[in-house]
């Protein structure tokens, strides 16, 4: 492994791990607000225990959120200073104002997590709405940095050297709203599958639905719609690619060919030494009518790009047909879910559906670092689209391989920690509600 | 603007120093202290930081943000140079952000809370003995940005005795802020004497620390003295911060935490002053040159956005910050 590699990888893996926490620190605090807002309505007890319960488990996902992205904020400059020094002043906008979120979402968690009982209680409920307000916007900014990326705007180089910079152009600039909006969808799918799925298991194990079911209603419902919105915004992620990355778009459908009436692959082999995809399902003039909405305009295809700005076309493409496959998956298990519940059908309480959704639970995850691949990966090889390459960003001290592996054992690790400490929490929920069943009857 | 920029950054820099010194310093003490008491100094830390210990390390990332945005050399050059210790205080600080949350969390009270204990206690005195490492090597000249060999450039210039006792009296400053801290969180006469006594040998430990910076300097041949006393302000910062040592015993002594926290927070913040200034302006001195703010600062443009970035902020954060510490305050 030579040292770009490895910082690459360490990169991604990284953020491959961060997004998992930060995608539960937008989201839980919205599933709280909901049912802690339930509870100070109707005073029903068990949304009280369902908040406090949630709000445990979500304290251990912010610290580990909060130190994998302090460790990002330093990474982008160990692995990357090049690329910092230009960029930094540049797409700098977004950072500075998620540093203000940040913080107020670290002062908000602070009176949510330790407030019980200490404030009036709809203040105390403010405070969890702020959590996810702020959780919500840092993540839509950061992202706003990441398209920066991809459409690189808001500056001009003359004899190179980056002049007349413009952070505010930077961080409105064209891919901006199309990837935020289909962030902040993936995170609602992701987290309402994920903590649907793990009540689902625990009532079908015979736990009592006394919480369980008010939790599955709470995050499904949601992960539901979102999961019904968001082919849509990827859509319009899929059009805003072909305008302004067409290698990606080439990539991600394994399009090698530049044609009118260009078919659709699904599936497939892609090889990039003949040019050709194998065992693949075609649609003919498919991929021309999604991005132009007719069946002939011509599509670039990977031919027309010079061999070394090409990204690796397989990771890309396979990445692409896995989040869409999740997306149909997660589609159709939401959908089922929303008609039993409006329906009040019995299939809602079956074993075999409440199997299905514990068995969706980590597919959202698995779609938002497929998507993630895409974008990352498609924009390789460069780091800047069209004006900086990866390999020209990294930084020169050798070695990086050791810290690769040095960051590796840190995040399984900590994985492994948090993995053990949630079922713990569980049990020990478990625990409390069974001993506390016989009062409540 | 560059000039509120700069203010941020300082301040930020102070912030971190004062509060998530004090918090690194609560896993100091706890190293430091006998067995037979460890188990309430635990839970009183917990009692005291827990709230608001997410928001002391943010004054950290608003620090790095401004860093990567307004000055980018700066940032760049420490992560290229200093890449190695850079690594290590962010394994300090994630072992310990974690394992503080995971052993209140974890329901489980077995041995693996020791795991947690003794992975918290060690993170808590290596991430602020790394933060002084680099903030040492930063001001010594030992940084050769044209150095060939790996050991020059990315083992020699933070592998010596200057920056190491930078790092060993920023280790004691924290312990010491945590002791005059936790006085006051403190419930029974019984822990405040405790913390008390702490406090007092804390802060001997951080004047005998600061003595040996100075040894280590002259020895190193870095005119570290020479420039505090070139320096009026410098001098008066010094001046103000040793009388305000005395009093500092005073007030503890008399049970008034308040002004005792003050003084101690006044003390840290004009030893940090007085170095700082005496470098001015700049603000990393190499083997072969210096690097001052303006030098380094990005362009107006970014500036003014970064600077307007930060004053909202500051509306948001610094009244709910304020209500948050008092919200929490014992009493
Ligand atoms: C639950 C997660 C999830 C689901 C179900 C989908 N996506 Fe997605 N997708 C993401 C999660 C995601 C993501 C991880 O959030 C990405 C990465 C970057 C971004 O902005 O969103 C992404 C990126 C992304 C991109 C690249 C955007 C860019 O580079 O700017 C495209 C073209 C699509 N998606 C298209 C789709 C389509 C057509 C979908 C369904 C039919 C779909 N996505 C479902
Ligand atoms: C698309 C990618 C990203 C998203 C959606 C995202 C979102 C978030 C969210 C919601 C949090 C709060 C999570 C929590 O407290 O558990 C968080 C934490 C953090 N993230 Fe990210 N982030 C992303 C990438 C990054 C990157 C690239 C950086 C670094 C430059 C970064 C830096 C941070 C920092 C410093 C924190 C700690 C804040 C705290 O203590 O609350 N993030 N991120
Ligand atoms: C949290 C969600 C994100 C994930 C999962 C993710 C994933 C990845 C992956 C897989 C790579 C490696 C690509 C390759 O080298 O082939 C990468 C590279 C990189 N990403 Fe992201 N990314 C995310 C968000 C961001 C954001 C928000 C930023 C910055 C603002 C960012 C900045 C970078 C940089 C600087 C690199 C290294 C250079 C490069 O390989 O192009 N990423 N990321």
């Amino acid at each position: 492994m030579d040292d770009l590699l490895a910082a690459r990888l360490q990169m991604a893996l990284s953020l491959g791990f961060h997004i998992i926490f930060a995608c539960i620190g937008m989201i839980m605090p919205f599933f709280m607000a909901i049912s802690h807002y339930i509870y100070l309505k109707t005073g029903k007890q068990v949304y009280k225990k369902l908040t406090i319960a949630w709000s445990k488990g979500v304290a251990i996902f912010f610290v580990t959120g909060a130190v994998s992205g302090t460790m990002l904020s330093f990474e982008l400059g160990l692995l990357w200073p090049k690329f910092m020094e230009e960029a930094g002043p540049i797409f700098g906008m977004p950072f500075s104002l998620e540093g203000t979120a940040f913080f107020i979402e670290a002062i908000a968690l602070g009176f949510f997590l330790y407030g019980w009982d200490k404030f009036k209680p709809w203040f105390h409920w403010f405070t969890g709405v702020v959590v996810g307000v702020s959780g919500l916007s840092s993540g839509i900014l950061v992202v706003a940095a990441n398209a920066w990326m991809n459409s690189p705007t808001g500056f001009d180089i003359i004899d190179g050297v980056y002049t007349n910079i413009d952070p505010i152009a930077a961080m409105f600039n064209d891919a901006w709203f199309s990837q935020a909006l289909h962030m902040v969808l993936a995170a609602f799918v992701a987290t309402g599958f994920a903590v649907g799925g793990i009540h689902a298991w625990l009532l079908r194990q015979g736990k009592s639905k006394e919480i369980h079911l008010p939790a599955m209603r709470i995050s499904l419902t949601i992960g539901a719609v979102a999961a019904l919105l968001i082919p849509f915004s990827g859509h319009y992620s899929a059009q805003d690619v072909a305008h302004r990355q067409p290698a990606k778009l080439a990539a991600m459908e394994a399009h090698f060919h530049t044609e009118e009436r260009a078919a659709l692959i699904i599936g497939g082999i892609p090889d990039e030494e003949s040019e050709t995809v194998n065992f693949a399902i075609k649609i003919p003039g498919g991929l021309s009518y999604l991005i132009y909405g007719d069946f002939v305009t011509e599509v670039t295809g990977l031919e027309d790009i010079p061999k070394d700005e090409r990204p690796p076309v397989a990771i890309v493409h396979y990445s692409f047909q896995i989040m869409v496959a999740t997306a149909m998956l997660l589609l159709s298990v939401g959908l089922l879910w929303l008609v039993g519940q409006w329906r009040s059908a019995a299939y809602i309480h079956s074993r075999w559906f409440l199997t299905l959704l514990a068995m969706v639970c980590p597919f959202g995850f698995i779609a938002v670092e497929a998507g993630w691949v895409v974008t990352e990966v498609g924009r390789q090889p460069w780091i800047l689209y069209g004006i900086m390459k990866t390999a020209d960003a990294v930084t020169p001290m050798p070695g990086i391989v050791y810290s690769f592996w040095l960051y590796l054992g840190i995040y399984l690790s900590l994985a492994m920690i948090v993995g053990v400490l949630l079922v713990r929490q569980v049990r020990a929920l478990e625990k409390d509600t069974d001993e506390k069943q016989p009062q409540m009857s | 603007m560059v000039e509120i920029v700069v203010a941020f950054l300082y301040l930020s820099i102070l912030m971190y120093l004062l509060f998530g010194g004090a918090d690194f310093g609560a896993g100091i003490i706890e190293l430091f202290t006998s067995n037979d008491k460890k188990d309430r100094t635990r839970q009183l830390t917990y009692q005291a930081i827990g709230p608001i210990w997410e928001a002391n390390h943010m004054w950290l990332i608003i620090a790095i943000v401004i860093l990567f945005v307004g000055f980018p050399t700066i940032y760049t050059t420490v992560s290229i140079f200093l890449h190695i210790p850079v690594s290590l205080l962010l394994l300090g600080i994630i072992a310990r952000g974690t394992a503080f949350i995971f052993r209140h969390y974890d329901p489980e009270k077995g041995k693996i809370q020791e795991l947690y204990n003794s992975i918290f206690v060690y993170s808590s005195f290596l991430s602020p003995l790394f933060l002084g490492i680099l903030a040492g090597t930063v001001i010594s000249g030992r940084i050769d940005r044209e150095a060939s060999s790996f050991v020059d450039a990315y083992l020699y210039p933070w592998l010596g005795l200057f920056p190491l006792s930078v790092g060993l009296f920023t280790v004691a400053i924290c312990g010491y802020l945590a002791a005059v801290f936790l006085i006051g969180e403190a419930d029974s006469e019984e822990d405040q004497k405790t913390f008390r006594k702490k406090a007092i040998r804390m802060n001997i430990l951080t004047v005998v620390a600061g003595g040996v910076v100075f040894v280590a300097a002259y020895m190193e041949g870095i005119p570290l003295l020479e420039g505090l006393l070139e320096n009026t302000l410098s001098i008066l910062a010094l001046i103000l911060a040793s009388i305000s040592l005395p009093l500092t015993w005073k007030f503890l002594l008399k049970n008034l935490h308040i002004l005792a926290r003050i003084m101690a927070g006044f003390q840290v913040s004009m030893i940090l002053f007085a170095l700082f200034y005496s470098i001015h302006p700049s603000i990393m001195i190499f083997k072969d040159g210096t690097m001052s703010l303006n030098e380094a600062a990005a362009g107006l443009a970014t500036m003014n956005a970064l600077g307007i970035a930060l004053l909202i902020g500051s509306v948001f954060i610094i009244p709910s910050l304020i209500y948050l510490i008092y919200s929490f305050q014992k009493r």
